[in-house]
């Protein structure tokens, strides 16, 4: 472990996948409650050919080029896509596709270009595509570090501005906000966190690394503020940790790692997270229906018993379902396991009939305090 | 006959225009129901069945492979349905949580078992339409380029879903509640819909790749969108395009010297401008007609008052 502590490589890779999970895990969370997760896929596969420009113009494989020709092909898709939504009859799934299927053809009939034109440099421009953490050198941190440190900083010093857009937009326009200036700031944001990517987890991918660590945090958190420093943490933990096994793994691509690691832990926030998680709440669930609902259903039967006077009474399931306003077979069924209940034919056009046994009887009697009054039959 | 059906060329063009027109007929019902962003889904979530396939059977073509990868686009449209029904996640942040996970574990199965198998992961990405022609077939006597066959299959069962159900499937995509209502089962028509989806994208998959395949479903239905209001007509305009844009991006490809499947894809971007332009009622031009004839009726309307 210490060894892997002071490899120069690892090293490189752990500072730039945590700073791009911190980034994507803020930038994601807003994405994600304006239910705009999928333009992060048309922003992210719309790079491609802006990689391919920055290399053509410069000639060079150098980081920061490609990155600023990705965040200028990533803005014009979102400005195609906007123009198609606000302009024609489309929707804005339709102006997603044209735009993420459109832009990432252009950028393969680049790419081939570049390829065709035989540039020694060329070589190792699709690793754009899945990304290649083992690629990174120390030099690349800085442009790197610079755009996350930027847009970071943009989120906390519009921190109450944007809170609202998120929100309440509607309410935003009303005061006087900038809506508009503050929409295209976060189609901005999220173009620049994928370019942050472009190198580490690839076009492809990018998509993943902004809606899986916000999904995630959503989970455990219920205000903004904890959705967006949880949202970081899980996007830095993903991406050290997918980094560095691809890193230490030669053949394997850096991008679908770092996905799978956030992917498990969204995947795991949803079953297990502690209030919003499914088995927490299918365990209060059966718990409340295992208590609660089946003493008041056992209650229902009874009372309905007295008032025709007779423990033997038959009652009919609809009546119950209709007295609880819900479906009770399941807990007149469970109440029939706990021999408290016995299903009795009626006529076969009425449906199933209940009756208290002898140890429903005085449960309910007990439960209802009074438990001499235990009906005759 | 035969020679020029495996000539490079007229094998590259057909499937092309093959892999064009099954996914244009599909995507018009995705289009105009709001869920184009799931073929988007499907097409990635195929390299996870694609993967098992090879694991399982070492299958990769041939109905098998088809099969079984079309399988894992209808598990992710299932999975992403499942997401939504927790209530925990919004369907667009669903799409996006299932479909990377899925071509994620696909392309890390291959990068560990199947690394000297041609099936890397940028060929899925990008299709190597310049090798069908390649990998031939013989069928009674006649020598045919695989991927020919296997989207004409396709192509056929594609139409013949849509002729058969042709009236369910517009009531379902207008009208879900009516269709409901009267008995035409419209999410069991709708899974139908996108396991034919998954089975085209499996089948074009080694031509197009998986994201190029969008623009076919997407781009020639949207352009057709902007053309009509009639759904025949929107079909038929559709296919009219991508199968068009075949033969203009393989020639087009031809001249630059770059890829034939990407400029087959920029092709049907050529349409949609030009649908988006000169369409007769939601054109550009159209609208800005008629926007300029309402402004001026008033003062007509005005002056003889």
């Amino acid at each position: 472990m210490i060894p892997l502590l002071s490899d120069p490589t690892l090293q490189t890779v752990a500072i730039g996948t945590a700073l791009l999970g911190v980034m994507s895990g803020v930038l994601g969370s807003f994405a994600v409650l304006r239910r705009e997760s999928l333009l992060g896929d048309t922003l992210s596969h719309a790079a491609l050919p802006g990689v391919c420009l920055g290399f053509m113009l410069t000639g060079a494989r150098s980081l920061t080029a490609l990155m600023a020709g990705a965040l200028v092909t990533a803005m014009l898709a979102a400005f195609a896509m906007v123009l198609l939504v606000r302009y024609t009859r489309l929707k804005t799934d339709a102006a997603l596709g044209i735009a993420l299927g459109l832009f990432f053809a252009l950028g393969v009939v680049l790419l081939t270009h570049i390829q065709a034109t035989g540039n020694a440099a060329q070589a190792g421009l699709d690793a754009f595509l899945f990304g290649q953490a083992a690629a990174l050198s120390r030099a690349d941190l800085l442009p790197m570090g610079s755009v996350g440190l930027v847009a970071v900083g943009l989120v906390v010093l519009l921190w109450k501005p944007l809170k609202l857009l998120t929100f309440d937009p509607e309410y935003a326009a009303a005061i006087g906000l900038p809506v508009r200036a503050l929409e295209l700031l976060i189609t901005l944001l999220v173009a620049l966190t994928v370019v942050v990517g472009l190198q580490l987890v690839g076009v492809v991918l990018m998509t993943a690394m902004v809606i899986a660590p916000a999904a995630a945090a959503r989970q455990w958190c219920a205000s903004l503020h904890g959705m967006v420093i949880v949202a970081a943490l899980f996007g830095a933990a993903s991406g050290v940790l997918g980094g560095g096994l691809s890193a230490l793994t030669p053949g394997l691509s850096t991008g679908p790692v770092i996905v799978l690691v956030a992917s498990v832990l969204a995947l795991g926030s949803l079953f297990f997270a502690p209030r919003r998680g499914l088995v927490p709440a299918w365990w209060r669930q059966g718990h409340r229906l295992s208590r609660t609902s089946s003493d008041r259903v056992l209650e229902t039967v009874y009372q309905l018993a007295c008032e025709h006077g007779s423990g033997r009474y038959r009652v009919e399931e609809g009546a119950v379902d209709a007295y609880h306003g819900m479906t009770t077979a399941a807990i007149l069924t469970s109440l029939s396991d706990r021999g408290l209940l016995e299903a009795v034919e009626h006529m076969p056009d009425e449906g199933r009939h209940w009756r208290l046994t002898n140890a429903g009887m005085s449960y309910a009697a007990t439960r209802a305090g009074r438990p001499d009054e235990v009906l005759g039959t | 006959m035969t020679d020029l059906l495996i000539s490079p060329a007229v094998a590259i063009v057909l499937t092309g225009m093959l892999v064009g027109a099954a996914g244009a007929l599909l995507g018009v019902f995705l289009v105009l129901r709001g869920n184009s962003m799931l073929s988007d889904a499907i097409s990635h979530a195929i390299l996870f069945g694609i993967a098992i396939a090879w694991l399982l059977t070492g299958a990769t073509s041939g109905p098998v492979q088809i099969f079984g990868a079309a399988l894992s686009g209808v598990l992710a449209v299932f999975l992403i349905e499942s997401v939504v029904r927790t209530r925990r996640v919004r369907q667009d942040a669903a799409i996006g949580l299932v479909f990377p996970a899925l071509f994620s574990l696909g392309v890390v199965l291959l990068n560990v078992f199947a690394r000297d198998v041609h099936l890397d992961e940028h060929t899925v990405l990008l299709g190597e339409i310049g090798f069908v022609w390649l990998d031939q077939l013989t069928i009674a006597g006649w020598v045919l380029p695989r991927s020919v066959v296997t989207l004409a299959v396709i192509l056929a069962m594609d139409a013949l879903f849509i002729t058969l159900f042709y009236k369910a499937l517009k009531l379902a995509t207008f009208d879900p509640e009516l269709a409901r209502t009267l008995g035409f089962m419209p999410t069991l028509l709708f899974y139908g819909l996108l396991s034919l989806v998954s089975g085209t994208a499996v089948a074009a998959f080694d031509a197009v790749g998986v994201v190029l395949f969008i623009c076919f479903v997407i781009v020639p239905p949207a352009a057709a969108y902007l053309m009509t209001d009639r759904l025949g007509v929107m079909l038929f305009l559709a296919v009219a395009m991508a199968t068009a844009s075949a033969p203009l991006g393989y020639i087009s490809a031809m001249a630059l010297n770059v890829s034939i499947a990407g400029m087959m894809a920029l092709a049907t971007g050529g349409f949609l401008i030009l649908a988006l332009t000169f369409g007769p009622r939601h054109g550009l031009l159209a609208r800005r007609a008629r926007r300029r004839r309402l402004t001026d009726q008033p003062t007509e309307g005005t002056s003889s008052a």
